[in-house]
């Protein structure tokens, strides 16, 4: 991603996160066929260089910053992503790191985070717990909070996330993009990113169409889109969508803004729903996404339904995370595999009994 | 009836540098109002010119946000603490 570095606000050189972005954007004909898109393409940041999500993107450029402006510790309010990728940094950086989150969140998440040998604290609550916490202890501690005191400069590393997609496209911006809204900063930076390279000249002109997706137990910006109100109303989240539970968002205002300058809309979908998109991206195009990309893909799936989006418009979805890192999402879907023993005979009466069928 | 209102670094400088003060009052209103008693200009920078908080500012009754509470209307008592934190949104202009 540093190939955009004059348009990131850093004054120096990257100090970390080199390998950052420039992930696959996948033209994902399977699954446009079982959606009925025939311009489909995937936006892959599941596989981002080194925490798998895009929040490497953030990161990576808000811990530049920091050390630009002096800070020894970098701090973040996480669901997750956030966390791993802040650790990850930090470790890299030689900075020491403090990461909250909220209590419950998947597993792999917690891992993935504590490996880096950070401080890890989880507060009893959801994130908007989380976030308020932190405000707090920023007014105390100088510390470099990426996502409260730093947040500009964090946020504007998204802006990589929609400079690619543009590149990737041959130098255009799509028709329709479908984006996970957790607190709505992404989606606005994308919309920034597009208009950036129209204004440099980089691309003809923004006919883009942005699309607000949410899990419904987690859908203020969406419910706000719907209602065609611009007043957010916070809610208490409850999906298993747990990477985008924000229920009060910090730029939901401007990520409602966004979809409704760009014509878009905003719709949300059902934990179930969640799932089965999930499946339905990994068996299409064999890429395992976490809980939010299924909530982009089956959002893709109800607007597409809704004649919101057109077959033969130049579509992207986001993929923003990793499904590895939110395995509790699929429990219980699948039986555990048949075991057999070494021998053919085992094999084939295994085979002709269940796997034909 | 006293409750604890913690101040958040931008608005400090409204309040003689104080994190934390102290106001009076039984409902939010109220106590914003005994707020800008103390601390002349504070209310016009947490609230709109209809009372109602602004956008970007979060107002907490013992870590619950007020807008799953009552609103401005919600009310205090003694020993209340309540927390006014800006959310930190946006960044440069497009």
């Amino acid at each position: 991603m540093w190939r955009y570095h004059d348009l990131l606000p850093i004054d120096e050189d990257p100090k970390v996160g080199l390998h950052t972005g420039f992930t696959p954007l996948v033209h994902a004909r399977n699954l446009g066929r079982a959606l009925g898109l025939n311009r489909l393409y995937i936006k892959n940041d599941s596989v981002n260089h080194p925490t798998f999500s895009f929040k490497d993107r953030v990161v990576s450029v808000a811990v530049s910053k920091a050390i630009e402006f002096g800070f020894d510790t970098i701090a973040c309010a996480s669901t997750g992503n956030l966390a791993n990728s802040v650790a990850a940094h930090a470790a890299e950086a030689g900075l020491k790191s403090y990461i909250f989150v909220p209590d419950g969140l998947e597993a792999g998440k917690i891992l993935g985070t504590v490996v880096y040998g950070t401080q890890l604290l989880a507060v009893r609550g959801s994130y908007d717990d989380v976030n308020r916490l932190c405000s707090e202890i920023g007014a105390h501690h100088k510390w470099a909070f990426v996502n409260i005191n730093i947040r500009p400069y964090y946020g504007d590393g998204s802006k990589s996330y929609g400079y690619e997609i543009a590149e990737q496209l041959g130098w255009r911006a799509p028709d329709n993009v479908i984006v996970p809204v957790a607190g709505s900063s992404l989606i606005t930076k994308i919309w920034k990113a597009f208009h950036e390279f129209e204004m440099l000249g980089l691309i003809d002109s923004v006919p883009t169409k942005v699309f607000a997706a949410q899990a419904t137990g987690c859908s203020p910006v969406t419910t706000a889109i719907k209602n065609g109100t611009d007043m957010i109303k916070p809610v208490k989240p409850d999906t298993i969508a747990k990477s985008i539970a924000i229920g009060n968002p910090a730029d939901g205002y401007y990520g409602v803004k966004t979809a409704n300058e760009s014509g878009g809309y905003g719709e949300d979908i059902s934990d179930p729903e969640i799932v089965e998109a999930m499946k339905l991206l990994a068996e299409t195009e064999g890429i395992f996404t976490e809980t939010a990309g299924g909530v982009t893909v089956g959002v893709t799936q109800k607007l597409v339904k809704q004649g919101r989006i057109k077959p033969d418009e130049l579509t992207v979805i986001c993929v923003t995370g990793n499904g590895l890192k939110t395995q509790e999402a699929l429990a219980g879907c699948y039986e555990k595999p048949t075991v057999i023993e070494p021998h053919i005979d085992n094999f084939e009466e295994v085979f002709a009994n269940s796997m034909t069928v | 009836m006293p409750v604890k209102v913690r101040i958040p670094t931008p608005l400090m400088k409204l309040t003689n540098n104080q994190s934390e003060v102290t106001a009076e009052g039984s409902t939010i209103t109220e106590i914003f109002n005994n707020l800008e008693s103390q601390f002349a200009g504070i209310k016009e920078r947490i609230c709109e010119d209809n009372g109602a908080p602004r956008r970007f500012i979060n107002i907490y009754v013992n870590e619950e946000d007020i807008r799953f509470l009552d609103g401005e209307n919600t009310t205090v008592k003694e020993g209340d603490e309540v927390s006014i934190i800006p959310a930190i949104a946006g960044g440069s202009g497009r």
